[in-house]
């Protein structure tokens, strides 16, 4: 049996034949992860004893008979910002290093539910800001494609995962592009859903507005099937939907010719040929197969970075407010007043890229600086939303890339954050409107590093947005 | 900055403090009356083990999301209702931002530029004056954790924290600068109080907290239409301590100016040992909140639907009750201020009328004899050892079958009891004596004795008359019928 390989219908064949037990496939996995891992730190650590319990219970239902999930003895994944029971969940921060969760998060608990093994929580951006794994307290993922490159981020170690072949499935969180970006530089799939389709309930919050959780995986169908078992009304997070997900795996063999495609003029101009080139071919895939294809407009975009490094800061330096050292943090040894065991918990405990988002949002939020920064930011949020609805009059879906560059070199942009928040500048769109949003692998560069195409749907139609990944997939 | 000495403030002479007057206005924090926390299901008892009542979302724990206790709003709804505010069908919760140990998520979810409820009133009178003051607005908003200073080996060096009343729901209520007196400020958190206790929103237990007041106030010369600086006076935990405040921080700010000072706007903290307010902080040292939309939650929408169906649910409220006194149980306008302090009192006069038939004696005894009673007791009327429905079973009795003297000792008995009257009259034999005959020989046999009382009152003194009917009394316990010993006296000493 090929690990690094394997999907979720040969686990369920080989589990339901009893060709191998979810035991004995969760040592295997949880073993290959372990040795895999120095290549490219995905993984901060990992959770043998939980895996078993539940791969004992995932064998114990299928000795007896029972429907053992439709995640039954998958190993999963989880990017350390969501909590499980039990688990160390660091948030790839100094501050939460050991901060162990006492409950479990919605997703976490819908998917051990289905009979999913998380055998691991893996690396990522501190509190999931950044787009290269950088800015790890615990060292950057390589991109197992190409160790010399970053893995995208912020969910770089679920995608890198995935990519090894270290889990089938991973959970990640997508802010801005935190799915995405890195799906596409590490060449598999990755699904920001609507907001709201996921409970945030158990994800360490960034940017709440903008927060997503979302899977990655090797193939469509996989990450179909993950996000059929963790979406849904949570009553735990009141911004999550209550339209239920309709059954979007039954739907991925449909057609999709006839289906008109957009692809909007404002994310093909400054895009690298190499990637353009990519995006091409996948457009001329889609009109193959019988999909009509127009250029639209968004022209909201151009604010699209401004507008998002504004509401997320915002959010997020009331969001890690709580990171205080009062509690559960870990706390300066050096602090003889109030005062200065904020200051010296925050000022020792977050990296550069936390501490420099938080006094952006502090700033864009102080007296005075309000209506000029975050009233206007949620102003083009509306813009930039109505721009999709419009564009949505017309088409049934848009198509896009995810990254105006492929998976650059460890360190390339690390002085330098204008660079690196530019990279974000296809995917922060989708996530202002709260649209569903993926990354297909759709070919590489000439230097073989993968390339993602952006599929981007009405919200709620994820289902749509799905059948048209698959049927690329198919096609190529 | 020259400290103005709290003496030359007191000192000031009438005629000075006249020319002057205060702008004041309060801003309420009222806990309301729910079993759970406004955004989580952890119990809002009191007195529970530090630390708990809590959960992930009171602790603040990482991924920890709140959700809107439906009951919370309901009843913020009501009291906004009550205070005649017009409720908006839009709200929004935002987060006020701060550090502070017992404030775990480092914001306070409260409301801000969407509040629940605006422009409202409340009337308040002063001898015999009556006033509208307005409700600038109604908003809901978390409670933070409470810190300990004090108490432990480790004092000195540590304070605790204890979470347990973190998210405790409670509601803010801002009024207009619309009193012009320490009075008018007491009469208007009496009339809060009375009003939320009314409609069951809060049990406004000051001891524990749930309500408290905070109080803008500034000073101005009399005739003056400009606003002068205000102080704003935190935390005061009683009525009597918000006028005491008020009265020494007008006196403070009228001394500063007469003096050719100038108010600074701050924060003044009241201590109640010395009776005085002190600088807290000033305007520089401010918090800056930095409020925005809590993104957490969802806009708070109140549809007609529910808002007509909360609105059908409310009680009467303390000035539709006072008039409908007046006007069913023919009360006087005093009568009607006592009965409706409180609402339970109203409901247990209101059941001593209803059952006695005999408005007028119901409300006598609830406030004389009943109120006398528990008051020594120090009982509330919620507590009283009499039922409404027996004390109105006794009321009803007087002048029938028992009198007014012989119904103050059945009361005196139930009081201790909580009997029915009927059971102490059995029991005690202290039925009236109206019998004619049974009578007759105790008021010959008392005439018999007293000859020369007799001889004093046939000489013309009639006010001995009293002393006979006295004398009968004493030899019946009470129980004889004061009419008929009258009239059988009048013919035998005739």
């Amino acid at each position: 049996m090929q690990l690094a390989s394997l999907t979720i219908p040969e686990i369920r064949a080989q589990l339901l034949s009893r060709a191998i037990s979810a035991v004995e496939l969760t040592e295997q996995a949880l073993r290959f992860a372990e040795a895999e891992n120095p290549k490219t730190n995905a993984y901060l650590h990992f959770c043998p004893e939980r895996a078993l319990e539940k791969a004992r219970a995932v064998d114990a239902r299928i000795a007896g008979g029972e429907e053992p999930g439709a995640l039954a003895g998958v190993p999963v994944a989880v990017k350390d910002v969501i909590l499980a029971q039990g688990l160390r969940m660091t948030c790839a921060s100094r501050l939460l290093e050991h901060f162990v969760a006492p409950y479990d998060a919605t997703a976490v608990t819908r998917l051990e539910q289905a009979g999913g093994i998380i055998i691991g929580k893996t690396n990522c951006d501190e509190f999931a800001m950044g787009s290269s794994n950088e800015n790890s307290a615990f060292g950057p993922v390589r991109n197992p494609v190409a160790p010399d490159r970053v893995p995208g981020g912020s969910s770089g170690g679920s995608a890198a995962a995935v990519a090894q072949g270290t889990a089938v499935v991973s959970l990640g969180s997508d802010t801005g592009g935190s799915i995405r970006q890195p799906a596409s530089f590490c060449g598999v799939v990755g699904v920001t859903p609507t907001y709201g389709r996921v409970s945030r309930y158990g994800l360490a919050a960034f940017a709440s507005s903008l927060d997503h959780i979302g899977p990655l995986a090797r193939s469509v169908h996989d990450a179909a099937v993950l996000l059929q078992v963790i979406a849904g009304r949570d009553e735990a997070d009141a911004t999550s939907a209550f339209a239920p997900l309709p059954d979007c795996t039954a739907e991925l063999t449909a057609p999709v010719a006839g289906m008109k495609l957009g692809l909007p003029r404002e994310y093909f101009n400054g895009l690298s040929s190499e990637v353009g080139g990519v995006i091409e071919r996948a457009v001329e895939t889609y009109r193959k197969l019988g999909c009509e294809i127009t250029w639209i407009s968004l022209p909201a975009t151009a604010y699209a970075v401004a507008c998002y490094y504004i509401i997320c800061t915002a959010e997020a330096s009331s969001n890690l407010a709580r990171y205080d050292g009062v509690r559960y943090t870990t706390r300066s040894e050096s602090a003889e007043t109030l005062s200065d065991l904020y200051r010296n918990t925050r000022g020792e405990g977050f990296g550069a890229e936390c501490k420099r988002r938080v006094m952006l949002g502090t700033y864009v939020l102080s007296a005075g600086y309000y209506d000029a920064y975050y009233l206007k930011a949620q102003k083009v949020r509306t813009l930039i939303a109505r721009d999709f609805a419009s564009a949505f009059q017309q088409v049934d879906a848009i198509l896009a890339p995810v990254s105006p560059f492929p998976a650059f070199k460890l360190g390339e942009k690390l002085d330098d954050p204008m660079a690196m928040y530019l990279s974000d500048i296809y995917t922060i769109t989708g996530s202002l409107a709260g649209i569903p949003c993926m990354s297909v692998p759709c070919g590489t560069t000439g230097d073989g590093l993968p390339v993602g195409l952006q599929i981007m749907a009405p919200h709620f139609e994820e289902a749509r947005m799905l059948r048209l990944a698959a049927a690329y997939e198919r096609a190529e | 900055m020259g400290c103005m000495p709290s003496l030359s403030a007191v000192s000031l002479p009438p005629e000075v403090l006249a020319r002057y007057e205060a702008v004041i206005g309060l801003e309420v924090h009222v806990q309301l009356a729910t079993e759970t926390k406004i955004f989580c299901s952890c119990p809002t008892s009191f007195g529970a083990e530090p630390n708990s009542n809590v959960c992930p979302v009171d602790l603040a724990l990482p991924g920890a999301l709140p959700v809107l206790n439906r009951r919370a709003v309901e009843l913020a709804v009501e009291a906004s209702l009550a205070l005649n505010c017009e409720l908006r069908s839009y709200s929004r919760f935002a987060r006020k931002n701060y550090f502070y140990p017992d404030l775990p998520k480092g914001y306070q979810i409260s409301m801000y530029e969407l509040p629940l409820a605006e422009h409202g009133w409340l009337e308040i009178e002063i001898d015999g004056v009556k006033k509208r003051l307005g409700i600038t607005r109604v908003h809901m908003e978390d409670d933070a954790g409470k810190s300990v200073h004090d108490g432990f080996a480790d004092s000195d060096r540590y304070s605790y924290v204890d979470l347990n009343r973190a998210g405790t729901p409670l509601i803010e209520i801002v009024t207009e600068p619309d009193m012009r007196s320490s009075d008018e400020a007491h009469a208007l958190l009496t009339g809060l109080k009375q009003t939320l206790e009314y409609v069951a929103v809060s049990t406004c237990d000051m001891e524990k907290g749930h309500l408290r007041c905070d109080a803008n106030v500034s000073v101005r010369l009399k005739g003056e239409r400009a606003l002068g600086t205000k102080a704003e006076i935190k935390n005061v935990n009683s009525f009597r301590f918000v006028k005491l405040a008020l009265d020494h921080e007008i006196a403070r700010q009228i001394a500063l100016v007469e003096s050719g000072g100038n108010v600074v706007q701050e924060t003044r903290l009241f201590n109640p040992d010395t009776e005085e307010t002190v600088s807290m902080r000033s305007k520089e040292e401010a918090h800056d909140y930095r409020y925005f939309p809590e993104p957490d939650l969802v806009p708070l929408r109140i549809s007609d639907e529910w808002l007509s169906a909360i609105r059908s649910r409310m009680p009467e409220l303390p000035a539709a009750k006072r008039t409908r006194f007046r006007e069913q149980w023919g009360l006087s306008v005093y009568d009607t201020e006592v009965l409706t302090a409180s609402r339970a009192l109203a409901e247990y006069f209101e059941t001593v009328a209803a059952v006695s038939k005999a408005p007028k004696a119901a409300a006598n005894w609830v406030m004389g004899d009943l109120a006398g009673a528990l008051k020594a007791e120090g009982k509330p009327i919620s507590e009283s050892p009499i039922a409404a429905e027996r004390l109105g079973e006794l009321v009803g009795l007087i002048g029938g079958e028992i009198s007014g003297k012989l119904a103050k000792e059945i009361f005196a008995r139930m009081f201790a009891t909580g009997e029915a009257a009927r059971t102490v009259i059995e029991r005690e034999g202290l039925r009236e004596i109206s019998d004619a005959d049974a009578l007759s020989a105790i008021v010959d046999e008392i005439i018999a004795r007293n000859l020369k009382q007799v001889e004093q009152y046939r000489g013309g003194k009639t006010t001995v008359l009293g002393f006979f009917v006295g004398q009968v009394m004493k030899a019946t316990k009470g129980q004889a019928n004061p009419a008929a010993v009258n009239e059988l006296l009048k013919t035998k000493l005739g």
